[in-house]
């Protein structure tokens, strides 16, 4: 028997039951092997133990499309599973590409890559998604733009749909954006930057879920950001349109007032959105139409990022940041932990079909330590991860990841 | 940005977003000895005499450079242009790499022109000498809204409650944003006039009033004002065609005469004459301000160019 971990005095959060309770965790040869009581346990001496004190013990994250493979990054915020978009150079549109990706992480992060669903991500001929399915592509996505084309995208979805694969979408109709970089409105007037209507987004929701409701494929926008949008989810998934949706904590907390100064670390893809739309995205978060919340992650480096707001390439780095930030949530009391923990674990972990997600006996030993309380500040100039581009630079947040453990070993 | 009790507590004029009203008029009283001196026959004033001053043109401009660098040498300052044909940017360089090269070179003073919103800030703080904001994409064009302001001060006898009519292509303009910022701050009523599809969303947030008539929009107006309708936008792009939006939103002399009778007529130029304004208009020495503007223009920038250099020029009580 291999040498176990029992983290005693711990706060364990259940997503699934929906319960956080006090008590002790056991893990051996990788899976959780006892919770709540150690007492009947006769642990060995090469077993290491440890009091977490009261933390929050809950299944690590399990990250619904990052756009880089960053394992400090992921370490760093708690990600112990990264879905990884297929936006890489070259694109994951072949299955020697995705067994490449998959095996980039092993063993402290499990990456998960996402098919590309057209060949390039150019969204005009399909790519060999069922080939990349067999070689462990976890969903198809369309990359960082939706497929132009609804003959190609219905297509799509009624392929995806004959192999049970998730498909992931952006919500932007090319059109309505073109060259923009902003959300029209008062700060993008003001900065003189283009910008395209937030109508741009819900337009492209109406036209896809018209496209799952008619195929039945299983069709998950990455990021809703406006109200009208999640006014159009909220009444597809009552009327039973296998969609869901995700957001990121950047439009959950951050307007385009964000952009004033020309900060290009808030220019991210779909663009931060007014007051009112971000409203929406906590009322959408609180009443169960949003089901992930994930990074976004996309570090990007000062050639990208030290230019011209819109000449700089959107996007953020999320990774280390996510947990902290949408512990706002709670405190805000919008969502109770359990949930939050739904939100970034387990509901990911299930549309993906991977396991994780779930803090259970027999279930992976894949677990986030977090002090919930702890008070630190976000510095652009010291993350862990690859690049600092992070719009939050210099705000204060609470709750930090103590330990990420894979597998039942603990990382970092 | 600001430090001191100066007039002027600014180490950039990168817009006008961020000027208090009386700094504003310091620039514009500043600026009339140097008409007075303009108008001379010997134009020059040796108070910048030795210093550098750099013309950093990333975009096409032949008016506003060559306005910029009259003002410098009238001042005594060496002045050199950088136009970007000539420049490694065409190469790939970015932009703050360029900036930290021109840097090097010890320039006194930096004025940049640049197609994206935001430029000149960049660079401003990336440098050590003053920068001068040119025109950076739609966002700001500070010394335009200040020779505007001249203009019309000088024209009008004043700029409070004169009632200024911006009108044509307001979405991409950066004329219009800084004349509105500017002849707000002065407390003037400003009003912007435009087809739907070049009016930006929110920009009533900015203080003005909103007409898609161009009738409505120029009544009873003090001062109206054209912008340029760029070439590539005029074919069905936002417009349908020249002709109809000259039928629709052209500055005719009978327009004005029957709208707003008395009415100074601006336009920032160069002009599509009979597109945006007629011929007639604009070369009516009586209502038209078109080449006054254009002098006001070196006025202007010589006064920006004087006020900016202080510190570095140990002028007593900027020191």
């Amino acid at each position: 028997m291999s040498r176990a971990l029992a983290l005693r005095n711990a706060r364990l959060v259940d997503p699934v039951a929906g319960t956080v309770r006090e008590g002790c965790l056991l893990a051996r040869d990788g899976v959780i092997e006892v919770l709540g009581d150690l007492d009947h346990i006769t642990l060995r001496s090469s077993d290491a133990v440890a009091d977490v004190r009261r933390a929050v013990v809950a299944p690590g994250l399990v990250d619904l499309g990052a756009f880089a493979i960053d394992l400090p990054g992921f370490t760093a915020g708690g990600i112990t599973r990264a879905a990884l978009m297929p936006d890489q150079a070259p694109a994951l549109d072949d299955a020697a590409l995705i067994q490449r990706a998959a095996a980039a992480g092993k063993p402290d992060v499990w990456i998960h890559p996402i098919a590309a669903a057209t060949a390039r991500l150019e969204g005009r001929e399909l790519a060999e998604i069922g080939l990349m399915k067999a070689a462990g592509a976890c969903a198809v996505a369309t990359g960082r733009a939706r497929i132009a084309d609804a003959g190609v995208m219905h297509r799509l979805l009624s392929y995806a749909a004959a192999l049970d694969m998730l498909v992931i979408t952006h919500a932007e109709d090319e059109g309505l954006t073109g060259a923009a970089v902003a959300t029209e409105g008062e700060t993008a007037t003001r900065l003189g930057l283009a910008a395209a209507p937030a109508a741009a987004e819900a337009m492209a929701v109406a036209r896809d879920l018209m496209l799952a409701e008619d195929t039945g494929a299983r069709l998950h926008f990455r990021q809703v950001t406006t109200a009208r949008a999640f006014e159009l989810i909220r009444a597809a998934k009552a009327r039973g349109v296998r969609v869901t949706c995700g957001i990121t904590p950047a439009h959950l907390m951050l307007s385009d007032i964000a952009m004033t100064g020309f900060r290009t670390f808030a220019r991210l893809s779909p663009p931060l959105r007014c007051e009112d739309d971000r409203r929406a995205a906590i009322e959408a978060v609180r009443d169960g139409t949003v089901d992930v919340i994930c990074s976004g992650h996309d570090p990007r480096g000062p050639e990208a990022k030290r230019l011209p707001f819109a000449d700089a390439a959107p996007g953020m780095a999320g990774a280390e940041t996510l947990l902290a930030l949408s512990l706002n949530l709670v405190r805000d009391e919008v969502i109770d932990l359990p949930r939050l923990f739904a939100l970034v674990s387990t509901n990911p972990a299930r549309l993906l079909g991977l396991p994780g997600g779930r803090l259970e006996v027999g279930a992976a030993a894949d677990l986030v330590i977090v002090d919930a309380d702890a008070p630190w500040k976000i510095d652009a100039d010291r993350m862990a991860g690859a690049a600092g581009n992070t719009p939050f630079d210099g705000l204060p947040v609470q709750g930090k990841v103590l330990r990420t453990i894979k597998g039942g070993q603990p990382l970092g | 940005m600001s430090d001191g009790v100066h007039p002027f507590p600014h180490r950039h004029l990168t817009g006008i977003y961020g000027l208090q009203p009386h700094e504003i008029l310091f620039l514009l009283d500043e600026a009339e000895q140097w008409v007075t001196l303009n108008r001379a026959t010997a134009k020059h004033d040796e108070r910048l005499f030795g210093l550098t001053q750099i013309n950093a043109f990333f975009e096409n401009s032949t008016r506003t450079l060559l306005s910029f660098e009259i003002a410098g040498k009238r001042l005594g300052m060496d002045v050199v242009n950088m136009a970007v044909a000539q420049s490694s940017v065409k190469k790939g360089e970015t932009l703050i790499d360029t900036a930290v090269t021109l840097n090097a070179m010890r320039p006194d003073v930096i004025v940049i022109r640049h197609e994206s919103s935001g430029a000149s800030q960049l660079i401003a703080e990336k440098v050590d000498c003053p920068v001068l904001n040119a025109g950076d994409g739609r966002h700001e064009h500070p010394t335009q809204a200040l020779l505007d302001a001249l203009t019309i001060r000088r024209r009008r006898g004043r700029i409070e409650n004169q009632v200024v009519a911006i009108c044509g292509d307001v979405l991409h303009s950066r004329v219009a944003r800084s004349n509105i910022l500017c002849l707000t701050a002065l407390n003037a009523e400003v009003r912007v006039v435009g087809p739907p599809t070049l009016l930006p969303r929110d920009i009533e947030r900015m203080g003005v009033k909103v007409f898609t008539n161009l009738e409505d929009g120029i009544r009873d107006a003090d001062v109206v004002m054209a912008l340029r309708l760029q070439t590539e936008r005029m074919h069905g792009g936002f417009i349908p065609s020249p002709r109809e939006y000259h039928a629709l939103y052209g500055l005719t002399p009978e327009r004005i005469d029957r709208l707003a009778p008395g009415a100074l007529v601006m336009h920032p130029g160069p002009m599509n004459r009979g597109v945006e304004i007629t011929s007639a208009l604009a070369d009516d020495a009586v209502r038209s301000a078109i080449t006054e503007q254009v002098e006001m223009g070196v006025a202007v920038r010589m006064a920006c160019l004087d006020v900016l250099t202080r510190r570095r020029r140990k002028v007593e009580g900027w020191a």
